[in-house]
């Protein structure tokens, strides 16, 4: 498939996107758009996430993905455009605000801490305690909780007492999504979740996640440029070029082929402008 | 929130862990505690000088043994705290000499002890908030925001008694036992911090919160822990409890020296913080090892004292201690991370 430049990529993904019922949606952007100084980073992101539905978000670097992504986790805040969770209107100036509406950023294993356990991890900021919030921890009630959600989600920990240092890097991982999944929440946000990850371990990441959507209902948003992953992972995948998606389809709708076109078709443009631009 | 697995779904393979030696298990927990090599420092020397001489047992030299420890133990506590936010407070051994003399220059304007005490204690306060904020606002590395604030404080205490040594305040009866002058009141008032502080670090949110920081700030950050203000309260009750101690200890002794070094009282807290298992990287503290590092220390001191070496070679060997400890350490911790967790 080739792309036609003259074609505005924001009325071709209008047109393809499917009709969705209001109450099917969890959370949906309406023209979010960032500036950097003259830099436009994002150019009105719309972008929705269907109930328990994973939704792969590509691009390359400099695309603007990480901007949307802090945004929606509210690390910052957009210049304009609107995030709907449930189809309510929010507005995030923090992340723990983002958090407390229901929308829950896994950034690989960096937000764990290796020098503790791995349920002191899980309850990092919402212990359980005895008497009141500056009293006696009870970490049996918390080994026990965190025991039973492991099982729930099926995660293989060798105890949730053991380090979080000592674990290999798709168990903290697993921890991580754990942690994530253990509040209340609307949106799982998973920032390349396979990097840095072997074989085995991407495999162990990816039946976590599948089984999470499948059997948890939970709905994802998973940014990655490895296009391999996205297809093992997503049902849906959104391109993001230069600050605007430029494609959405259902994974089983595309091919790594169209994907690889788009993004060469778009790498060509970029260097023909560059050449231009420079006598 | 999640809910539970539709049926069918295969068991959890959690349990598969389960199964483990409990022998193996047991000497692997001895062996992976941070405090195993210096209890086993302790041992030895205990054993060495109770044969070199009989009287390392006996009630007056334990009393004084434990008025060594006491200071130390104290210090060493607070620097666990700093150490685990991977901080440091140089100032904590200068706070312990300056307390004492805030209550000695309150006495000579006629502020009766028991005020001067909680007046000083107060000023610790103020100059453990001001090594916080300095770290924590102004963004100045604790290893030379409290080098500064030790400095201060020991200039303070120059001009304050013109350096001259001067005596302590005075005080008897029952209020006076409390705080110093029976032999007890000071390792115990020694012992009770130290507990507290275990007791906090290890039972209490707050305490998950000071590893979380200085294990992963970021991280820390992200889950919502008030970073700064625990980072602040931290430099605030090591100033407080080695002003505590440093007021005991002076009354036990009665007599004050302006120009004591405070940096060495500091380095033997850290000394016994390290030697007892804290790493100085942030994230890993033990309350309980260094609780033992001080009282090898202050068995070292003493037990030289006792057998009549001089003090210069006490110098050498508790070096070649702390040296000796730190090898070790290092050596369990690198084969334990090592073995298949």
């Amino acid at each position: 498939m080739s792309i036609d430049p003259s074609i505005d990529p924001l009325e071709a993904a209008a047109a393809k996107a499917p009709i969705i019922s209001p109450a099917d949606l969890v959370l949906r952007t309406e023209g979010i758009t960032k500036r950097f100084g003259p830099l436009i980073a994002l150019r009105g992101i719309d972008l929705h996430i269907k109930r328990g539905e994973v939704l792969g978000l590509v691009g390359d670097n400099g695309s603007g993905k990480s901007t949307f992504v802090k945004i929606l986790a509210g690390f910052q805040h957009q210049d304009e455009g609107q995030i709907f969770l449930d189809e309510k209107p929010v507005d995030f100036h923090s992340v723990r605000e983002a958090r407390r509406a229901g929308i829950e950023t896994v950034y690989q294993d960096l937000a764990l801490v290796p020098a503790l356990s791995v349920y002191e991890n899980l309850f990092l900021n919402r212990e359980i305690t005895r008497f009141g919030k500056i009293g006696w921890l009870s970490n049996k009630k918390m080994k026990e909780l965190a025991r039973q959600h492991l099982a729930e989600i099926r995660i293989d920990i060798p105890s949730v007492e053991a380090l979080v240092e000592k674990l290999s890097g798709g168990q903290r991982q697993a921890v991580a999504l754990a942690r994530a999944t253990q509040s209340t929440n609307k949106v799982l946000l998973l920032d390349e979740p396979l990097a840095a990850m072997g074989a085995k371990e991407s495999a162990l990441v990816i039946e976590l996640v599948k089984d999470l959507s499948r059997n948890h209902g939970i709905s994802m948003l998973i940014i990655d440029h490895n296009y391999t992953h996205l297809f093992e992972l997503c049902d849906r995948l959104n391109v993001l070029q230069d600050g605007r998606i430029v494609l959405d389809q259902n994974t089983s709708d595309t091919s790594l082929d169209e994907l690889t076109d788009l993004m060469v078709a778009d790498f060509r443009r970029r260097v023909e402008a560059e050449q231009q631009s420079s006598p | 929130m999640i809910t539970a697995p539709p049926e069918g779904s295969e068991p959890s393979p959690v349990s598969r862990y389960a199964e483990q030696g409990r022998a193996r298990r047991v000497t692997n927990v001895l062996f992976r505690r941070p405090e195993t090599t210096i209890a086993v420092v302790l041992v030895i020397l205990l054993a060495y000088f109770s044969i070199r001489n009989s009287a390392f047992y006996s009630y007056a030299n334990v009393v004084t043994m434990l008025q060594y420890v006491a200071p130390i133990a104290v210090i060493g506590a607070g620097e666990v705290l700093l150490l685990d936010l991977a901080e440091i407070d140089l100032s904590a051994g200068q706070v312990f000499l300056t307390a004492p003399w805030f209550v000695v220059l309150l006495h000579q304007h006629s502020v009766p002890l028991g005020w001067g005490i909680a007046i000083s204690l107060l000023g610790c306060i103020a100059i453990g908030a001001v090594n916080g904020g300095l770290t924590v606002w102004l963004r100045v590395p604790s290893f030379v925001a409290t080098l500064g604030t030790n400095y201060v404080l020991a200039g303070f205490v120059l001009i304050g008694s013109n350096d001259i040594q001067t005596d302590m305040v005075g005080t008897t009866g029952k209020f006076g036992a409390w705080v110093g002058i029976s032999n007890w009141s000071e390792p115990a008032c020694a012992l009770i911090v130290v507990l507290l502080v275990w007791a906090m670090l290890k039972g209490t949110a707050f305490g998950v919160h000071i590893t979380a920081t200085g294990g992963n700030q970021l991280g820390a950050e992200e889950a919502g822990i008030p970073v700064r203000t625990i980072k602040i309260m931290c430099f605030i009750i090591i100033a407080l409890i080695s002003g505590i101690i440093g007021i005991f200890d002076s009354i036990r002794i009665g007599s004050l020296d302006p120009a004591a070094p405070g940096l060495t009282e500091m380095l033997s807290g850290v000394s016994a913080a390290v030697i007892g298992g804290t790493a100085l990287t942030g994230g890993k503290a033990t309350v309980l090892g260094t609780l033992i590092g001080a009282i090898v220390l202050g068995v070292l001191e003493d037990g030289f004292n006792l057998i009549g070496v001089s003090a210069n070679w006490f110098i050498l060997v508790e070096g070649a201690v702390i040296l000796l400890a730190m090898a070790v350490n290092v050596q369990i911790g690198r084969a334990t991370s090592a073995s298949p967790s």
